[in-house]
């Protein structure tokens, strides 16, 4: 049993009123934050029910548009996550080791690889941009625009194109007037991409605001051995945004990589 | 025999939870889950008159066959507008936002919920999403029908369906971090000797209706925010025109709509364990089964959602099974009927206001519940879908059940709340006038369903006419059933008698300190030793200070 | 409750390289050819990372069980989600010519 958290015989001046002792407030925190993060699975899993029932529906569509998005990017921003995550454990574990220097070191490391995978994410969505392949009329030039467009990538056509490729490679012949057709379903594939990975990104910005709170209370001085459970707490957060993140990159990018697929 | 107090004329307690502080920041600043409590009160009634207001227009519309009172496009805003109100601000927080928040940590023997602030801002994200779900209502509202279903409201219509939407999702928040708070405080927060064995069924019902609100409305906001993304960017989601799929809106829609009648039910049903056993003198009978009862319905209520698209284009053998689970999860609630029925069983009925009320839900539900059974039949749903006997079916279950066990749940807590007594006569009139107001707007319905007449119609065949009329009668004196509590609670905080501690000598643990409370709940963390409802038995609960 | 022990630094750069290195690998098989086996190798992989990150970087491993009932809920009410929704689309044209 930790001894960290047991109370002494003053009240902690971080214990509330409501609770009778540290452990109690920690254990009912951290049990908090993970009945939130219940309503979190099941949010993101909304969405994830949705990809899956139209990626079965529009398979085809759903692979083009897969090719579509860069696996490269999509890599690396995984491993960056993945190391954002192992950067927040440490920090967490610093706390409880009462080290501040580690834990205000950990903190901004996390927050560092963060910003990383929202300027990499910046980076693709231009890229979509600047392909036409935003979904809807409204923001940018238009899913359906071939002028506008850069003179390599005009906007649906480069999907159609690919189709028509890779099934080539397969020795299967699609006509043009199908692969546009499958070239226009993948606006659906799109609209999850941007939904799953915009929804992701919004909960790595809320995580950054987190963080930065965290960050000024740690240099504070705010967290001990005693009572560090709203890092505990920023850790869980954190660290379950990587573990969306994590099946968003197979589900997203991964659809069917191999050469030769249609 | 019971070691009853003797006669003492009851006194309020010189500091309580309602004069520990005053001003206007006190209350809005307030962290007490009593004061929260009677905020939602506040707010909850005002979101009820609300949608009677709309209710009313509907049954006046609907007095001649014609549609000459409004066109069919204000005619559907009507509607919408009722069912959203009703549904999202009223009673999905009713019961666990205002009677729970109030006796919930009492109950529990806590000095509060466990996180006081998130109680709070809940309040705070329920007020704003309600009023401005209200503006966007005045500035013209939707006229989707609550249940929004596409393609009709993913770019068919001009109105304000994604604003509306929004007002919804925030509704819903709020709705998810007051589960939050009652799970964590269930677990985490009981006084020394309170097993889960000894908690009383009100818990339990609360409890279950936590999980719902947990795990469901988040599929809810989901939806929500895709159907106001499509809206407001044409992305392809649910609307064929982009490749989307109607049905799949309907799922996931009904994911959370379905277990949302579930939360909207089970706190209704804990009152009701309450009131029984209380005003049978008499502990409930199987309490363990009562108790599982409504952690079955939490968890089979998630299985059935389909069953309010039997004839929307699912898949005949997806409708099968949906409707076999139809047909279970109506068994846990069948228990819970025949285990109030059995308390009552030779004890000692006394008819308070209540009581009566309490006895209305067991008829009203138990009517609500087996029609519900029928629509699960498919081949009944077929004839019935759409029809006025779904909605004789759920307002049976949601305003003689749920509106019943509220006002019943009001009625019991009232003392403990506010210190005084309700007047007896004018509050046992109200309850009969509801009861009779109410089955005469409402079984006429089942008759028009019966019969063939659609639902979300202003215009119907002459031959409805009389059931019509009836209907709307009766809506008329449901109104005044509703409106006299408002009257006589408000008259009796000033002129109401001093309750006392415990005026029902009924057994809990909030009615073991004062009324009103002090904002601390207890003097000192009470210890509980006794099983619950110990009524009837050498002495009543046993409190070690 | 409080937790029982806490891993410790050279714990966490275990699982780190191994998150990247599964991450490596789901990255590389895609560019095989497994025909069905593709999604449910990349998912299983997906699924080992996340229990990972869960167990040791969210310190379930450590916890006490009302945590591991909790994520458990979570994911079983995913699945039923998914799993009944899916069973109808799936279900449509079955048993017909």
């Amino acid at each position: 049993m930790s001894t960290s958290q047991t109370t002494t015989t003053e009240h902690h001046p971080a214990l509330a009123h409501q609770f009778d002792s540290m452990a109690q407030q920690q254990g009912a925190s951290t049990f908090g934050m993970w009945v939130f993060l219940l309503t979190e699975i099941m949010m993101f899993g909304g969405l994830f029910a949705a990809y899956l029932i139209y990626r079965i529906k529009y398979y085809d569509a759903f692979v083009a548009g897969s090719t579509s998005i860069s696996v490269s990017w999509g890599f690396a921003n995984t491993l960056v996550l993945i190391a954002s995550s192992f950067t927040m454990a440490m920090a967490v574990w610093s706390a409880h080791k009462g080290k501040r220097g580690p834990l205000v070191g950990f903190l901004i490391g996390t927050m560092i690889l963060g910003a990383v995978f929202l300027g990499i994410k910046g980076k693709e969505y231009y890229d979509k941009y600047d392909e036409c392949h935003i979904p809807g009329h409204v923001i940018g030039k238009g899913f359906n625009a071939w002028g506008g467009c850069s003179v390599n990538n005009p906007g649906l056509g480069n999907i159609a194109d690919e189709i028509q490729q890779h099934a080539r490679e397969a020795g299967v012949s699609v006509p043009e007037a199908s692969a546009m057709q499958t070239a226009r379903q993948t606006e659906i594939f799109f609209s999850f991409y941007f939904l799953m990975t915009g929804l992701h990104a919004f909960h790595m910005i809320i995580g950054m605001g987190l963080m930065t709170w965290l960050l000024l209370r740690s240099r504070r001085g705010d967290f001990g051995p005693q009572y560090y459970t709203p890092i505990e707490l920023g850790g869980l957060y954190w660290h379950f945004v990587d573990i969306v993140w994590i099946y968003l990159f197979p589900l997203l990018y991964l659809i069917s990589r191999h050469k030769g697929a249609i | 025999m019971s070691t009853a107090t003797t006669t003492i004329t009851p006194v309020m307690p010189a500091k309580h939870y309602l004069n520990d502080n005053y001003g206007i920041r006190s209350w809005l600043l307030t962290k007490d889950h009593k004061r929260i409590a009677l905020l939602y009160l506040g707010s909850i009634t005002f979101f009820f008159f609300m949608g009677g207001l709309f209710a009313a227009l509907i049954r006046l519309e609907l007095l001649t066959p014609a549609g000459d009172l409004f066109t069919s496009d204000t005619y559907n805003k009507l509607f919408s507008m009722h069912g959203i109100n009703m549904v999202f601000f009223f009673l999905v927080p009713s019961i666990p936002a205002t009677l729970g928040n109030f006796v919930l940590p009492i109950m529990l023997g806590a000095k509060d919920l466990a996180f006081p602030k998130i109680n709070l801002l809940s309040w705070y994200i329920y007020i704003g999403a309600a009023f401005f779900s209200l503006a966007v209502m005045v500035s013209g509202g939707v006229d989707t029908g609550w249940t929004f279903y596409t393609p009709l409201s993913s770019g068919f219509l001009r109105t304000h369906v994604a604003l509306m939407a929004v007002g919804i999702i925030f509704a819903g928040f709020s709705s998810i971090f007051t589960g939050l708070n009652f799970i964590v405080t269930v677990h985490r927060m009981r006084a020394p000797g309170l097993t889960w064995g000894r908690l009383p069924l009100f818990v339990w019902s609360n409890y279950a209706t936590s999980l719902i609100m947990v795990l469901a409305t988040p599929v809810l906001a989901i939806t929500l925010i895709l159907l106001a993304m499509e809206r407001t960017f044409h992305i392809g989601v649910f609307d064929p025109r982009y490749g989307g799929d109607p049905v799949l809106f309907q799922h996931m829609f009904w994911f959370y709509s379905h277990p949302a009648v579930y939360i909207m039910i089970l706190p209704g049903m804990g009152v009701i364990s309450e009131l029984i056993t209380c005003f049978s003198r008499k502990r409930v009978f199987g309490y363990s089964f009562v108790a599982f009862s409504s952690i079955a319905i939490a968890v089979f209520g998630f299985l059935v959602w389909a069953h309010h698209m039997f004839v929307a284009g699912i898949s005949q053998y997806s409708a099968m099974v949906f409707s076999l689970l139809s047909m279970a999860v109506a068994i846990p609630s069948a228990v819970k009927v025949f285990n109030w029925t059995a308390t009552m069983y030779k004890g000692t009925v006394s008819l308070e206001t209540p009581m009566l009320y309490a006895l209305g839900f067991i008829g009203l539900f138990t009517i609500g519940g087996l029609t519900g059974v029928m629509l699960a039949a498919l081949g009944m749903d077929v004839h019935l879908h759409d029809t006025y006997f779904v909605i004789a079916h759920f307002h049976y279950v949601m305003v003689g059940g749920m509106v019943s066990a509220y006002l019943g749940g009001l009625h019991f807590w009232w003392p403990k709340m506010t210190g005084r007594m309700y007047p007896e006569a004018p509050a046992k009139l109200a309850a009969i006038i509801t009861f009779i107001g109410f089955n005469l707007t409402f079984f006429p319905q089942f008759i028009l369903g019966y019969l063939g007449m659609p639902r979300r119609y202003h215009a119907y065949p002459e031959e409805f006419q009389v059931l019509n009329v009836l209907s709307s009668a009766g809506a008329s004196v449901l109104a005044v059933a509703f409106v006299l509590p408002a009257i006589y609670f408000l008259w009796s905080l000033k002129y109401g008698q001093i309750a006392g501690d415990n005026p029902w000598k009924a057994t809990g643990l909030e009615w073991q300190t004062s009324s009103p409370p002090p904002t601390h709940n207890f003097h000192e963390v009470p210890v509980v030793t006794a099983p619950p409802y110990n009524y009837g038995s050498d002495q009543e609960v046993t409190v070690v200070h | 409750m409080a937790e029982h022990s806490h891993p410790g630094p050279k714990l966490y750069f275990i699982i780190f390289i191994t998150l990247a290195f599964f991450t490596c690998a789901t990255w590389a098989i895609a560019f095989a050819d497994l025909g069905i086996f593709n999604p449910i190798v990349a998912l299983a992989i997906a699924c080992t990372k996340a229990v990972l990150v869960i167990l040791f970087f969210m310190h379930v491993r450590y916890s006490d069980t009302l945590t591991k009932i909790t994520i458990t809920c979570g994911f079983f009410w995913l699945l039923i989600l998914i799993t009944l929704s899916l069973s109808d689309y799936l279900s449509r044209t079955l048993f017909t010519t």
